[in-house]
């Protein structure tokens, strides 16, 4: 049969600067400690980072020689661990923490309205290509043209401030984008995102 | 009288620190001193 050595005498001794100890106190309760931190917040992650805060202050209490040999060992510890979860909730509670699992994944259903990077130069390229082509267009129609697609003019404003009917200005814009077409078709460019 | 069983049973969950942490520990142990001055305590981390 295997002698055990008391943790109190563990502790002394790691005190006293016996590192070997600590292991043997860590690896003699770590499964109590690690499924009671588990039990509280269900969390495999969570529940290694407060095991590891536990023992390092149960490290620094040690090692600082602020520790009483007034209770035992492994119910510090608990105690040490229980704060330490009640922390990690407190935490939570000030600062909400959302996680998806495997079959609910949040950014499913929450989207982005942005490009990503490849559409977004696909977009400035188009639009570069688009302002060089309009151009080309003769100036009544670019006019109207740019008035109303980058102006967001009505043709209203349009008639206003090109001193023409809105019929004619209708008209230019008709033909300002047969033209642009007929500019894109010519020369076999293609403008798609 | 009538024995009641709970349609969920408690399953224990055993959960244990990595050998990474553990081992975390060991170094962060070694590594940790402190040291007095008068009335006060430092503590040192070595590397």
């Amino acid at each position: 049969m295997e002698l055990q050595i008391d943790d109190s005498i563990l502790v002394k001794n790691y005190i006293s600067g016996d590192e070997k100890a600590l292991e043997i106190l860590i690896n003699r309760h770590n499964q109590r400690i690690s499924s009671f931190i588990y039990s509280k917040v269900m969390d495999r992650d969570i529940t290694e980072d407060i095991f590891q805060d536990t023992f390092i202050k149960v490290i620094r209490t040690l090692k600082r020689g602020s520790y009483s040999e007034e209770g035992k060992f492994l119910p510090w510890v608990m105690r040490i661990a229980h704060n330490l979860i009640i922390d990690h909730f407190r935490k939570n509670k000030r600062m909400p923490k959302f996680e998806g699992s495997d079959d609910f994944n949040i950014f499913s259903v929450i989207t982005d309205d942005k490009l990503n990077a490849e559409k977004q130069l696909i977009k400035d390229q188009i639009d570069s290509d688009l302002s060089l082509l309009i151009e080309e267009l003769p100036e009544d129609q670019r006019e109207v043209l740019m008035m109303r697609i980058y102006k967001d003019m009505s043709f209203k404003e349009i008639s206003e401030n090109t001193g023409v009917s809105i019929n004619t200005a209708l008209g230019r814009m008709r033909y300002a984008l047969i033209n642009l077409r007929k500019i894109v078709d010519k020369n076999n460019i293609v403008l798609t995102n | 009288m009538e024995e009641i069983y709970s349609e969920e049973q408690k399953i224990c969950k055993i959960a244990k620190a990595t050998p990474e942490t553990v081992g975390f520990l060991l170094a962060f142990s070694k590594s940790t001193a402190f040291m007095k001055c008068r009335n006060l305590q430092f503590e040192t981390v070595l590397n």
